[in-house]
């Protein structure tokens, strides 16, 4: 994949001029009827304009101030569709360079799938599911599927960016081939499991590019209440005429429409859909793809995440920490011998030996010379060294070096080879002949700062619970040592499953990432399930989300795009409210000084002329849409913290500027409309 | 002002001091009445055939409250409409007019008591014993039912019930009502308020002339019509009549049971949804909406009308339409207490306030009567106001918006958003229609933004329950008691109606349990959110009508002005 994850700068160059295009396309009605604010807004608009029209053909004064209420009613709309299209179109760019790996392939598909010989070829968009296709090598997979017959490495890179081919092959957990891969070795037998135009990779384009994007639950109850507002103002509005009457003024049709605007949430009804789109942007970005904007949402909400110990919380490899020799033998001696028994040993155990060994002491690399590997087996369960001189080192599990060295447990041995065990560690025992030196202390090691990435979960309310197929002992002491709040051990997908429901009987919400088949039941009940790319097709359908790397680190990435997301909706929405105090101040008195000149005093930013009074918070409220777009795109800034310290913060910086910044912007607007004239 | 002030804490002392014990007991009613109490009320149930035991789901509560309601107003407005052909009518007056009875049933079946009559010269002992003292308590009662059934709602896990409309309704009054209205009455009795069925003195003045003196069971009307948030009185001057309230003393109770159980409403709710934290940040919103409106209606009356100020003595304040007995300090709290309480009883005529006072007690009323608000309906106006208030905030800690654990969602948010509506429309679309329809320059005294002021307050008044008139609004017309009724109708139950659905539907939700990451709906921080959001979207929706009515006629007569 080209640039799928790289970035795309925030105001390209292509995607603003595309977006100035598209946002005059989307006065379409139907499209603005999804949007309530932005709708009423339009009609708003309209009606300004024929009446600005007919005022034109009568001759009426003041048409001047007319035409500009007009424009501006205009931009708000147009800015707020421009916002929306910029959004969608970085999603299109992203889109693109998925649909570039997509080639128009032809598949071999086999009529009977016993016989490879008989293909016939069908274009890719015709193959339905349940079809067996013939995959050979240089070819791109036509569709996503399962393989039923064969091993093979595919080239994975178009979907996760990883250059490093990986292993397909039938059965298992490896058995999920994704359409737009290509083979690089062998041949596979594939049944398709998607139907044309639903791939895997046809929903990520489709949801990068919010084509098909459905509103999310929270953006359908937030719309709610911004189209409840907007009728608030609306009795606002339209009984106020009646009231200037009795009070012996006129409102001028214009003047009011432009109070209606700019008291209607026009700010967040504008930045909407552009905050839901950029969400899922930055969830691509990190090369994730969501199911559906629900699942995104889910994560901000999640209260405790289930996490596989290896791969997330440790390394997955077991590294040589210590040498502990027996009495007798120094620690040195002891190094020597495990360094020579794993020279040749490409295990990451082996390696991490040598590489500890050759930290600690500077062993004698020329004993080792004609020196003969002796591999690992699984009925020896050891391996090992036989050195040009006779000296047979081995190493291995405890149990089958005794029998090796046909010794009894030296209680001292015994000591150590339990200590290690119970501090979560393996121990490798090292034997030189018959002879047993010591042990190697093996130990699972932690990622370095994911104490400090639970520390900052904490904070946030969430809890972490590590999931491990370790013994209760050893999971406890690497739980410790993570500094994870809870542990299971033992785990088997049923007691995960079990555990999921426990939580969410409590009424918390689960997420969780898995890979192989039987994950599929305990990601399908989470709530939010991320599958692993590589991992099976039950997997993936079971999840709500899919991670392109197969990374599991990565959910607590996906937690915080979550809140990030509903963060951002929140903060713009109560800069949107606190916005109309400054805005009332400025068109209240400009709208009835002529009836009352004591109202003056309700005049506080002190504005030019009431013409120019109305023009400003008109401009004010349609220019704040296109400022804050950096905003709505790039999301609220979010450090994890706790909700009360996350909510004074946001309500200092939306809320009280909310409050003061339109007295500012309105006063510095109306000097300027007064300096040009306009009003 | 130092006294006026000094009795000012004293008073939020006493308040204080009362309705956290009060609100103790009333939840310990609404869980389910101790074992020595079930004696009294076996035999009404048994009577009735309810089982109290027996859960309702919202829709059932609803209904059955709902239907207890209708049957009420067809009882009182027979009960007006024929009060001639019935007994305890020593003065012999006649039935109500057919509009009159319906807005004046309409009206204390919505514990608004709207009073478009003068109460000695229009209704019978029989029809104020029996058609409004029992609508004084079972409208309470009703309103209380409703604030148990949602507090029960929040409180539930997964279920899907919210308690008994008649059991909740029958202890409400049983339990709480009654007891606090015979202890209140027997102490009103001792201050000198009559309690009689005797027909009206008749006493011949020092000029000779004939002067009827009314009398009749006042204290019994009284004690139920202020701890019920009714307001109703007993004489068309209400509480500023001295057999209404001829004391200090009486002055006082009468202020401290118009707020008891409302307030105490926040610590029952606190207690039900079992964090007294909750309740407590309630009432704290409460309480700084109501030290803003007594400061600003308290500075707004001892500053002197400037059109009055060549007549009166520097410093005398504004004491037209006030009782010297009570003076400026009682007067203001006594308003502050009825506006903000749905409560609608007067001491003092708030046509006659400066006009930014008479202001602040209309904007009480058009924040929805959430400070402290109605018995009850009070608690529960201000949890609507809440959910918006979290929900707009709420997304800012980065979770789908929880209250007491439960997500408010698009449902929710609906039922929320609707009530919103509800003071917009039956304040500003309904006085603007009797505008257009020309039915309103010939209710108002005054010209000008002062009868504009006069309009707005009784439709304020009838939308938000509160039933206090702006003297100088003579409702008693066909357009009127039609429309006004419609208000206090579709108000009552536009706001109990949403938000029992609300209860319901999020008691069946499950409960997250609160962890760092939970949005803090108490404290601080919460209590001025919540503040501020209610002025926001209570207050700004009324703000260019205010500017056209009291704020206009405030410059105008401080530029010597009038209309």
């Amino acid at each position: 994949m080209s640039n799928t994850n790289a970035e795309i700068s925030l105001f390209d160059a292509a995607i603003l001029r595309r977006a100035m295009g598209q946002a005059v396309l989307k006065l379409n009605p139907r499209g603005l009827m999804r949007n309530p604010v932005i709708f009423v807004t339009a009609l708003t608009s309209l009606l300004v304009t024929i009446l600005v029209l007919r005022d034109a053909a009568i001759g009426a004064p003041n048409l001047a101030i007319g035409v500009q209420v007009a424009i501006w009613l205009w931009f708000t709309v147009l800015f707020a569709n421009f916002a929306e299209a910029i959004a969608e179109g970085r999603g299109k760019a992203r889109a693109d360079a998925f649909r570039a790996t997509r080639s128009t392939t032809r598949a071999k598909v086999l009529m009977d799938p016993a016989r490879r010989d008989i293909v016939v070829p069908r274009d890719a968009a015709a193959l339905v599911e349940g079809d067996v296709i013939l995959v050979e090598t240089g070819d791109v997979v036509p569709t996503d599927g399962e393989v039923i017959e064969g091993v093979a490495s595919v080239d994975e890179s178009a979907i996760t960016g990883e250059s490093a081919p990986v292993i397909r092959e039938s059965g298992g957990d490896r058995s999920s081939l994704t359409g737009g891969t290509r083979l690089v070795s062998d041949w596979l037998v594939v049944k398709v499991t998607a139907a044309p135009g639903n791939t895997f990779l046809d929903r990520m384009i489709a949801l990068v590019e919010g084509a098909k994007r459905a509103k999310t639950p929270n953006e359908i109850a937030l719309d709610i209440l911004l189209a409840a507002l907007t009728l608030v103002f609306l009795f606002v509005v339209v009984s106020l005429p009646i009231f200037a009457i009795w009070s012996g003024t006129q409102i001028p049709v214009i003047y009011l429409a432009a109070l209606f605007i700019t008291l209607i949430p026009t700010t967040i009804g504008g930045l909407l859909s552009a905050i839901g789109i950029a969400g899922m942007d930055r969830l691509v970005k990190a090369n994730v793809i969501a199911k559906s904007g629900r699942a995104v949402e889910a994560a901000g909400d999640i209260d405790v995440l289930l996490l596989d110990k290896t791969g997330t919380i440790t390394f997955g490899n077991r590294m040589a920490d210590a040498f502990e020799p027996v009495s007798g033998v120094s620690e040195q001696q002891l190094a020597e011998a495990a360094y020579l028994a794993s020279l040749s040993d490409d295990t990451p155990e082996g390696k991490s030996i040598v590489e500890l060994a050759a930290r600690r002491f500077q062993p004698r690399i020329e004993a080792a010379k004609g020196a003969s590997f002796v591999p690992f087996t699984a009925q020896t369960r050891m391996s090992g060294v036989d050195l040009a001189d006779g000296t047979a080192i081995r190493k291995g599990a405890s149990d089958a070096m005794l029998r090796y060295a046909g010794a009894a447990l030296d209680p001292a041995l015994d000591q150590i080879i339990r200590r290690i065990a119970s501090s979560g560690g393996t121990p490798l025992v090292v034997a030189e002949d018959t002879r047993i030196l010591g042990v190697v202390h093996l130990k699972d090691v932690v990622k370095p700062g994911i104490r400090d990435r639970f520390a900052e979960l904490r904070k946030m309310g969430i809890r972490t619970v590590m999931i491990t197929g370790d013994n209760p002992l050893t999971a406890a002491a690497i739980a410790a040592e993570a500094g994870v709040d809870d542990f299971l051990a033992e785990a088997t997908p049923e007691r995960k499953l079990e555990l999921i429901r426990a939580e969410q009987a409590e009424g918390r919400l689960v997420a969780m990432c898995g890979d192989g088949s039987n994950d599929a039941p305990a990601l399908a009940q989470a709530d939010v399930g991320v599958a692993m790319n590589s991992g099976t097709p039950a997997a993936k359908e079971a999840g709500n989300l899919v991670d392109l790397d197969s990374d599991p680190t990565k959910l607590i990435e996906i937690v915080l795009v979550g809140k990030q997301l509903l963060i951002s909706r929140g903060a713009l929405t109560t800069f949107s409210i606190a916005n109309d105090v400054a805005k009332y101040f400025a068109i209240l008195p400009a709208l009835f000084v002529a009836a009352y000149p004591g109202l003056k005093v309700l005049d506080v930013m002190g504005l030019g002329t009431p013409t120019s009074a109305i023009l400003s918070a008109l401009i004010f409220n349609a220019l704040v849409i296109v400022t804050l777009i950096s905003v709505a795109l790039r999301g609220v800034r979010y450090r994890p913290s706790s909700a009360s310290a996350l909510l004074s913060r946001n309500l200092a910086i939306y809320g009280l500027g909310g409050l003061i910044a339109p007295f500012i912007g309105i006063k510095l607007i109306d000097l300027l409309v007064d300096l040009l004239h306009l009003a | 002002m130092t006294s006026d002030l000094m009795q000012f804490a004293l008073y939020c002392a006493v308040l204080v001091a009362v309705a956290v014990p009060l609100g103790a007991y009333m939840a310990k009613i609404y869980a389910g009445v101790p074992g020595v109490l079930v004696a009294i009320e076996r035999p009404i149930f048994r009577l009735a055939g309810i089982d109290p035991h027996k859960e309702q789901t919202w829709q059932a509560y609803a209904l059955a409250m709902l239907a207890f309601n209708a049957v009420g107003f067809a009882l009182l407005f027979a009960i007006l409409k024929f009060q001639d052909l019935l007994p305890f009518n020593p003065q012999h007056l006649p039935g109500l007019s057919a509009h009159l009875a319906f807005n004046t049933a309409i009206s204390f079946v919505t514990n608004t008591n709207w009073q478009s009559y003068g109460g000695e010269t229009t209704m019978s002992y029989l029809s104020q014993m029996v058609g409004l003292t029992t609508q004084n308590f079972v409208s309470a009662a009703t309103g209380m039912a409703v604030a148990a059934g949602v507090a029960r709602g929040l409180a539930a896990r997964q279920k899907k019930t919210i308690g008994n409309f008649w059991a909740d309704m029958t202890r409400s009054t049983l339990y709480i009502l009654l007891p606090a209205a015979i202890v209140l009455t027997l102490v009103l009795v001792w201050q000198g308020v009559p309690q009689t069925l005797s027909p009206n003195a008749v006493a011949t003045t020092l000029e000779g002339t004939q002067q009827t003196i009314a009398v009749g069971p006042v204290a019994s009307q009284i004690a139920i019509k202020q701890l019920g948030t009714n307001g109703g009185g007993f004489f068309n001057v209400n509480s500023a009549h001295p057999f209404e309230n001829p004391t200090a003393i009486s002055n006082f109770l009468e202020m401290l049971s118009i707020l008891v159980i409302s307030a105490a409403f926040c610590f029952t709710f606190g207690r039900m949804v079992g964090d007294k934290r909750q309740g407590r940040a309630l009432f704290a919103a409460m309480g700084v909406l109501f030290v803003l409106g007594f400061a600003g209606l308290y500075a707004s009356e001892i500053a002197t009308n400037p059109l009055h100020a060549p007549y009166v003595a520097a410093g005398s304040g504004n004491m037209e339409g006030k009782e010297v007995r009570f003076g400026i300090g009682n007067s203001a709290l006594w308003i502050e207490a009825t506006t903000a309480a749905s409560n609608g009883s007067v001491n003092a005529m708030i046509d006659s306030f400066n006009p930014l006072g008479g202001m602040i007690a209309m904007v009480n009323i058009e924040l929805g009567e959430v400070v402290f608000g109605g018995v009850g309906v009070g608690l529960t106006g201000m949890l609507l106001l809440v959910i918006v208030t979290v929900f707009l905030a709420g997304l800012m800690v980065g979770r789908t918006p929880e209250y007491l654990g439960k997500k408010i969602e698009a449902r929710e948010i609906k039922l929320a958003a609707l009530t919103l509506l509800i003071m917009p429309i039956g304040v500003l679309a309904l006085s603007a229609l009797a505008i257009v329809t020309g039915n309103a320059h010939g209710s108002v005294q005054d010209a000008g933004p002062h009868g504009l002021t006069e309009l707005l307050y009784a439709y304020s008044s009838a939308t938000g329950n509160n039933g206090s008139a702006f003297a100088g609004f003579s409702a008693n017309v066909d357009w009127h008691n039609a429309w006004l009724g419609v208000a206090m109708l579709f108000a009552r139950f536009g706001y109990i109606v949403p938000i029992l659905a609300i209860a319901g539907s999020l008691g069946a939700k499950k409960t997250a349990p609160a962890s760092s990451g939970t949005f803090p709906t108490h404290g601080p921080l919460f209590v001025t959110l919540l503040v501020v959001t209610i002025l926001i979207v209570g207050a700004l929706t009324f703000l260019p009508v205010l500017a056209l009515g009291p704020i206009a006629e405030q410059v105008s007569i401080a530029a010597g002005q009038s209309f």
